[in-house]
């Protein structure tokens, strides 16, 4: 076998096992759950006031719903991403993975398949998140086109996140620690055209909110399903998650291949 | 040791370690011939896991030359992993899986195939009495049986050259024999073993030859009759009536090992009648009153005191 099939190979192996422990110790709830609870409090609680901030034409509650959706994707993608830092730093507290290290298989594929099976409950958790929020009156007015385009960068996304995350994980000894790190990645939506538009904020954060990668992944999805010109956007979005996952491969593997005794 | 023609299975030459400003391992030699068992025995904190580490191409060396298998440790690491199999200090098994899951992941990442796998996880479960453990996840099992599930899953791809990690460690002596009656059906089969271990009497029981690990450096290797012919005679054992007498006596001999529950200290002697003399004269001089002695022929517990760190015991009773 060459080098890519082994990677393969090993990774699905890999995927196989976190699937496993996936079914059996579901966090998917508690991944698709947090952002639901945060979709109910900011369309019933705050919804009303903000949407009347929109200035769009059905004015309030159902203007905001249909504002803050995407905001709330990128928080369930975060919520994930958490969630494979906390699974990865339990791994590395224990004596399995220095079996994996002993052993001729593709190094990567440990990562990777922390990776794969993230992305795949976390997409499962948007499902869920899409149906509430339907439920509460979203409506895309969009086609299938678009609502694959958004899927996809959704799922680019997460892959971005996720390696982030595995990096995060390996960091520190600690799984509180661990659990801890990814928390820029649940505030930053809040930082961006989350849940605001950018506009509205005072200037220097409105600068860091422009910037930033969630507001062009958020801005995306956005007019991916509720209409809109993308334009540039798109391009800057996938190539934020392009720039991101990059990193956070080179830095996950760094960190997996560093002398675990020092 | 080894024959003509036959390359060592495992061979290190001035192999060094350090954390940090904490050396390790002061340049060690070791050669394993291949079929056999060697025991790497010595103190906590001796540098044995670290060893094992390095040979097992878990850590790299800070110098020297390392081979297992025929490859060089840092040059060719995935050449040594096909060919060994580590069973470490701590339970390598996932935890949220079962017995039978944890083999069939190990048969995946050997690339056995399925059907292949499957074989290899029922007669490993069979062979290791752990179809108990087959079905359930593994966090409620007990000790023996998450180190027996992990000798398992070390062997699943038939490495030629296994390391294990203080194997007996922490086992109930029923667990122990069971685990020495694996490590011996795997020489028979003819696997090369490398074994670390604090238990002088496992290492006396299994290997066929015995490296003596203290401060990071080997202070004696050989056969276990070797080792305990560099101690002749043995060791007095005196006795006591009460502790003040034998707390003198520890005093005195401060090589010895005492044992405060039967009040006997056990003092490394050759045997010999002058040296008896100069030991009674000894405990003369100091007024101290022996209830008993015995000469007791030799073992590898003398050795090992002998050979490492004198005061260590001592220490290790103030401590």
């Amino acid at each position: 076998m060459n080098a890519l099939s082994i990677y393969v190979t090993d990774s699905a192996t890999m995927l196989r096992r976190n699937l496993r422990h996936m079914r059996r110790y579901p966090m998917i709830f508690f991944i698709a759950g947090i952002p639901i609870v945060f979709l109910l409090l900011f369309v019933f609680v705050f919804g009303g006031t903000l949407g009347a901030g929109l200035g769009g034409v059905a004015g309030g509650r159902a203007d905001y719903v249909a504002y803050v959706v995407p905001g709330i994707l990128l928080i369930t993608i975060s919520g994930g991403a958490t969630g494979t830092a906390i699974s990865v730093a339990m791994d590395m507290t224990e004596g399995i993975v220095a079996r994996f290290r002993t052993m001729s298989i593709s190094r990567a594929s440990f990562l990777s398949g922390h990776v794969l099976a993230n992305v795949i409950q976390t997409m499962a958790a948007i499902a869920i998140v899409v149906v509430v929020a339907l439920v509460i009156g979203f409506r895309p007015t969009t086609g299938p086109i678009e609502w694959l385009a958004a899927f996809g960068l959704l799922t680019l996304s997460a892959v971005a996140l996720t390696w982030i995350a595995v990096a995060l994980g390996m960091l520190t000894k600690s799984v509180e620690t661990a659990s801890n790190l990814p928390m820029p990645l649940l505030l930053l939506p809040f930082f961006g055209s989350g849940f605001v538009p950018t506009a509205s904020l005072p200037d220097p954060l409105r600068w860091f909110a422009d910037n930033q990668p969630f507001t062009p992944i958020i801005e995306t999805v956005r007019r991916l399903l509720l209409g809109g010109e993308i334009g540039s956007t798109g391009l800057i979005a996938v190539a934020w998650c392009v720039a991101i996952t990059l990193v956070g491969y080179l830095w996950a593997r760094k960190l997996y291949d560093r002398d675990p005794a020092r | 040791m080894t024959a003509p023609g036959t390359p060592p299975a495992i061979r290190a030459v001035g192999l060094r370690r350090s954390y940090g400003k904490h050396l390790v391992l002061d340049g060690i030699d070791l050669e394993v011939a291949a079929g056999t068992v060697f025991a790497l025995l010595g103190p906590n904190g001796a540098g044995k896991t670290t060893t094992v580490n390095i040979l097992s191409t878990l850590i790299p060396p800070d110098g020297g030359e390392v081979q297992v298998a025929g490859h060089d440790v840092v040059r060719d690491p995935d050449a040594v992993r096909a060919a060994i199999g580590l069973t470490g200090q701590f339970s390598a098994v996932d935890g949220l899986l079962t017995g039978e899951e944890n083999l069939i992941l190990m048969a995946d990442l050997r690339h056995l195939g399925k059907r292949e796998g499957r074989r290899r996880a029922a007669e490993l479960l069979e062979r290791f009495d752990l179809v108990e453990a087959a079905k359930k996840p593994l966090a409620t099992s007990s000790g023996g049986m998450r180190r027996r599930l992990d000798l398992a899953m070390t062997l699943v791809g038939h490495p030629r050259i296994i390391f294990l990690d203080e194997p007996t460690a922490g086992l109930d002596p029923r667990s122990r024999r069971v685990m020495w009656q694996i490590v011996r059906d795997l020489l028979a089969a003819g696997v090369t073993i490398f074994l670390t271990t604090q238990y002088l009497e496992e290492a006396d029981r299994l290997a066929n030859r015995i490296a003596v690990l203290d401060g990071g450096r080997i202070v004696a290797e050989g056969t276990p009759d070797q080792l305990k012919r560099l101690v002749p005679g043995g060791h007095v054992r005196l006795e006591f009536a009460d502790l003040s007498e034998l707390e003198k006596a520890a005093h005195v001999f401060s090589g010895a090992s005492r044992d405060d529950e039967a009040l006997t200290l056990q003092v490394p002697s050759d045997g010999g009648v002058g040296s008896l003399r100069g030991l009674l004269d000894r405990l003369d001089s100091e007024s101290i009153v022996v209830g008993g002695l015995s000469v007791q022929t030799p073992d590898l517990d003398d050795v090992f005191l002998s050979l490492t760190g004198p005061n260590r015991e001592q220490k290790a009773a103030v401590r």
